[in-house]
C-alpha cells in the first residue's frame, strides 16, 4: 500500500516505460551550461593564466602586481569614471523615469520616452564619443569645453548620455509598481510628502534604485570603445590597459598581465556585488 | 593549445574553431611541392637560387596561387598598388587580413592560425616585435640582398628591414613656419598637438617622444626629455590626447601630428595645407622588416612576393614604396645604380643631420619609461 501510495503522489510509473522519467533539475541544463561556457570557464581561464608567466609555469609572485601603483592607478580611474558616471545616471534616470511614470500610462510622451531610451542606451563608442567631440570638442560646433579632456568629468559626461537612458528603462517597472493606493493611504493618515517619500516610497523603490545603479556601474566598468575614441594616447581606466597589456607593439605586451588585470575587475565587481546584496538585506528587510 | 584556451575567454574560440576545422582539409596541400612534379620544397629554400632560379620559383607560387598577407593598410606606404601589381604580374590572389592590425596580433595570428591554410604567409612587422619573435620565421635572402645594408638585416635573413622613414611634425599651415619644437608650447597651438596612439603601446607614438627627447637635447638613450616636453605641452593646454588619423586631420581635430613621414604628407594625410617639420637634431628613422612564417601556407608565394617587394625595378616593390612616401631600405644602392623613381624620391621631405636608429636596447629602454612615468606626465 505504501509503496503505491509513493509512486502515485511521485507521478512517475517507475517500470512502465511509457514516459522516461526526467528529473526536475533537466530544465536548468541549458541555463548551467551556458553560464558554465560563458562565466565560469572564462573566469577560471582568467584566474589561472593571471597566475602563470608567459612561458606557461606557475608565477603566484604576479599577484603583487596588484598592489603596484601604476597599476592601482589604472583602477582607481575605472573606480572614478564608473562612480561618476553610473550615480549621475542613477540620479538623473531616476527623477526622469519618475517624470514619465506620473504622466499618462498609455500616453504618446511615455512611448516616445521609453523608445527613445531604448534606442539611446545602445547609443555607445565610437560614433558617441565623436559626437560629443564635434560638439564641444577642441574644435567645438556649439562651444569648446575647456575639461573636455580632463578625466574624469569629459568621459564621465559621455558615458552618462547613455547611463539615463539606461536606468530610465529598469527603473521604470519598478516605479509602475508603486499603487497610488499607498500614498493615498499615508495621506489619510496625516503623512507630509516628505514622510511619503521618507518612509513609503523611498524604501520601497531603493532595491531597484541600487540594483539600477550597480547595473549601470557595471556598464562602465567594461566600456572600451567610447574612452578609446575619446583619447587613445593615455591609458586611464583599466580596459585600455588590458589592450595595452595585450598588444602593445614596443615591448611592453604580456598576456598574462592582461589576465591579472582582468582578475582585479572579476574581483572590483564582486565587491560591488557584495555590497549591493548587503544593502539589498538592509532595504528589503521590511518586506519579510 | 593554451594561446586558444586564452582567446576562448575573448569569446571568439567558436569562430577559430569552425575556421580552422574548415581549413584542416585544405591545409594539407600547404607544404607540399606545388610546382607539379618538382622535388623542390620551397618551405626550406633561402633563396631563388638555392630552389632552381627564379623561373622555377615563379613556377611554384603561380602553382599555390595565393598568398595570404595581414596588417597592411591599402593607403599606407602605398599598400593598395604594391597588392594589386603583384597580382597583376603573377596572377596570384592575395587575401589581405586585418588589415588596420598591429605588429603583435600579427605574430599572434601566426601562432593561432599555425597549420592551417588561412595563416599569414608573411608579415610586415616593427623591429621590436621581430626581435622578439625570430624563431617563427624561416631564413631567406632576396635576390638583391646585397643592395641591403649589412645593419638593417638579419645575418641569416630571418628578417629584412623594408621601409621606413623619419619621425617628422606634420602641421596645419595656418600656423605659419615652425622651426623648433619649442614653437609648440606657444598659445596658438592650444589643444592642437597630437601623437599617434599611446606611446607605450605603438611604436610610432614612442618615437614621437623619442624624437621630442633629442630634439629637447637629450640622448636616443634617454627619453626623459620627451616626456617632460609633453608634460609641459599638456600645461600649456596645448597637447591634444585625441588619436590621430587621417579623418581627424581633415576634421582638424588634430592640426600638429607627430608621425612617421610617409604618414605624414600631405598627399597622405588627404590636407594640401599641410607641412612637414624634421628638426635637425633629431633625425629618428625607423624601419619595419619582412619575415616570412616559417610554417607560410604558401611557402613559395611567400618567397616571391619577399623577391618582389625587394625587387628595383620601375614597378617593384621598392620603388611603389618610395611612391607611397616611405623610404625603401634599397633606397643608397639604387640611387647609385639609377633604378630609382627619381621624381619620387624628390617629393620626399628634405632631412639634414645624421640619421638616428634606435638599437633593441634603447627601444627597450624607453618602453619601459615611458610605462612607469608616460601617464602621470600627460594626465
Amino acid at each position: 500500500m505504501a509503496v503505491a501510495a509513493t509512486s502515485e503522489t511521485g507521478a512517475r510509473p517507475s517500470r512502465a516505460g511509457r514516459r522516461l522519467a526526467t528529473p526536475t533539475w533537466v530544465g536548468t541544463v541549458p541555463f548551467l551550461v551556458y553560464v558554465a561556457i560563458f562565466l565560469l570557464l572564462p573566469t577560471g581561464i582568467v584566474v589561472v593564466n593571471s597566475l602563470k608567466n608567459p612561458s606557461g609555469a606557475w608565477a603566484f609572485s604576479n599577484i603583487t602586481e596588484l598592489g603596484n601603483p601604476l597599476v592601482r592607478g589604472f583602477f582607481i580611474g575605472s573606480f572614478k569614471l564608473c562612480l561618476l558616471s553610473s550615480v549621475s545616471g542613477a540620479v538623473l534616470g531616476a527623477i526622469l523615469a519618475y517624470a514619465i511614470a506620473s504622466g499618462n500610462p498609455d500616453g504618446v510622451v511615455r512611448r516616445l520616452y521609453l523608445a527613445g531610451s531604448g534606442v539611446l542606451a545602445q547609443f555607445g563608442g565610437i560614433t558617441l564619443a565623436f559626437a560629443f567631440l564635434v560638439l564641444i570638442g577642441p574644435v567645438g560646433l556649439l562651444f569648446h569645453a575647456s575639461w573636455y579632456y580632463n578625466f574624469p568629468w569629459g568621459i564621465g559626461l559621455i558615458y552618462t548620455y547613455f547611463q539615463v537612458p539606461l536606468m530610465v528603462l529598469v527603473f521604470l517597472p519598478a516605479i509602475d509598481g508603486v499603487k497610488v493606493q499607498w500614498r493615498e493611504a499615508s495621506e489619510n493618515l496625516g503623512a507630509s510628502a516628505w514622510q511619503y517619500w521618507r518612509y513609503v516610497g523611498g524604501p520601497l523603490l531603493m532595491p531597484a534604485f541600487l540594483g539600477g545603479a550597480l547595473l549601470l556601474f557595471a556598464n562602465a566598468l567594461s566600456a572600451f570603445a567610447t574612452i578609446q575614441a575619446w583619447e587613445s594616447q593615455i591609458s586611464y581606466i583599466v580596459p585600455q590597459q588590458i589592450a595595452t597589456a595585450m598588444s602593445s607593439e614596443v615591448g611592453l605586451s604580456n598576456v598574462n598581465v592582461a589576465d591579472l588585470l582582468a582578475l582585479g575587475m572579476v574581483v572590483m565587481v564582486a565587491i560591488v556585488m557584495t555590497g549591493y546584496a548587503l544593502l539589498q538585506r538592509r532595504a528589503a528587510r521590511w518586506l519579510r | 593549445m593554451k594561446l586558444s584556451y586564452r582567446y576562448a575567454a575573448a569569446g571568439v574560440a567558436a569562430a577559430a574553431l569552425i575556421a580552422a576545422a574548415g581549413c584542416s582539409s585544405s591545409s594539407s596541400s600547404g607544404s607540399g611541392s606545388g610546382s607539379g612534379g618538382s622535388s623542390v620544397n620551397w618551405a626550406n629554400e633561402t633563396s631563388a637560387s638555392a630552389g632552381g632560379g627564379m623561373s622555377a620559383l615563379v613556377k611554384a607560387a603561380k602553382a599555390e596561387g595565393t598568398l595570404n598577407v595581414i596588417a597592411l593598410p591599402p593607403t599606407w606606404a602605398n599598400y593598395g598598388t604594391i597588392i594589386s601589381t603583384f597580382t597583376k604580374d603573377y596572377g596570384i590572389k592575395v587575401n589581405s587580413a586585418l588589415p588596420d592590425g598591429t605588429s603583435q596580433q600579427e605574430v599572434d595570428a601566426v601562432k593561432t592560425e599555425n597549420g592551417t591554410s588561412k595563416a599569414p604567409d608573411v608579415m610586415d612587422i616593427g623591429m621590436a616585435v621581430a626581435l622578439a619573435n625570430t624563431s617563427l620565421f624561416a631564413p631567406y635572402e632576396v635576390s638583391t640582398w646585397s643592395s641591403i645594408p649589412a645593419a638593417q638585416k638579419a645575418p641569416n635573413g630571418e628578417w629584412v628591414q623594408d621601409y621606413g622613414g623619419y619621425m617628422a611634425v606634420g602641421y596645419s599651415s595656418k600656423f605659419g613656419t615652425i622651426t623648433s619644437l619649442n614653437d609648440l608650447l606657444s598659445p596658438k597651438f592650444k589643444n592642437a598637438v597630437a601623437l599617434n596612439g599611446n606611446p607605450t603601446s605603438a611604436n610610432a607614438a614612442l618615437n614621437g617622444v623619442m624624437m621630442a627627447s633629442m630634439a629637447e637635447g637629450g640622448s636616443a638613450s634617454n627619453i626623459a626629455d620627451g616626456v617632460s616636453f609633453f608634460g609641459k605641452l599638456k600645461a600649456a593646454g596645448n597637447f591634444s590626447p585625441v588619436s590621430a588619423t587621417g579623418a581627424s586631420i581633415k576634421a582638424g581635430t588634430t592640426p600638429v601630428v607627430f608621425n612617421w613621414d610617409y604618414l605624414n604628407l600631405p598627399s597622405y594625410v588627404g590636407v594640401s595645407n599641410w607641412k612637414v617639420f624634421i628638426p635637425s637634431n633629431a633625425v629618428l628613422g625607423g624601419y619595419y622588416a619582412q619575415a616570412i612564417n616559417k610554417n607560410a601556407p604558401h611557402p613559395a608565394a611567400a618567397r616571391l612576393w619577399e623577391e618582389f617587394l625587394y625587387s628595383q625595378s620601375a614597378t617593384g616593390g621598392q620603388n611603389l614604396w618610395l611612391q607611397g612616401g616611405a623610404r625603401p631600405v634599397e633606397q643608397v644602392a639604387m640611387t647609385s645604380n639609377g633604378s630609382i623613381d627619381t621624381s619620387a624620391a624628390s617629393k620626399l621631405p628634405a632631412v639634414t643631420g645624421t640619421p638616428t636608429f634606435l638599437s633593441p636596447t634603447q627601444a627597450t629602454d624607453a618602453a619601459n619609461y615611458l610605462a612607469a612615468n608616460w601617464a602621470k606626465a600627460v594626465s
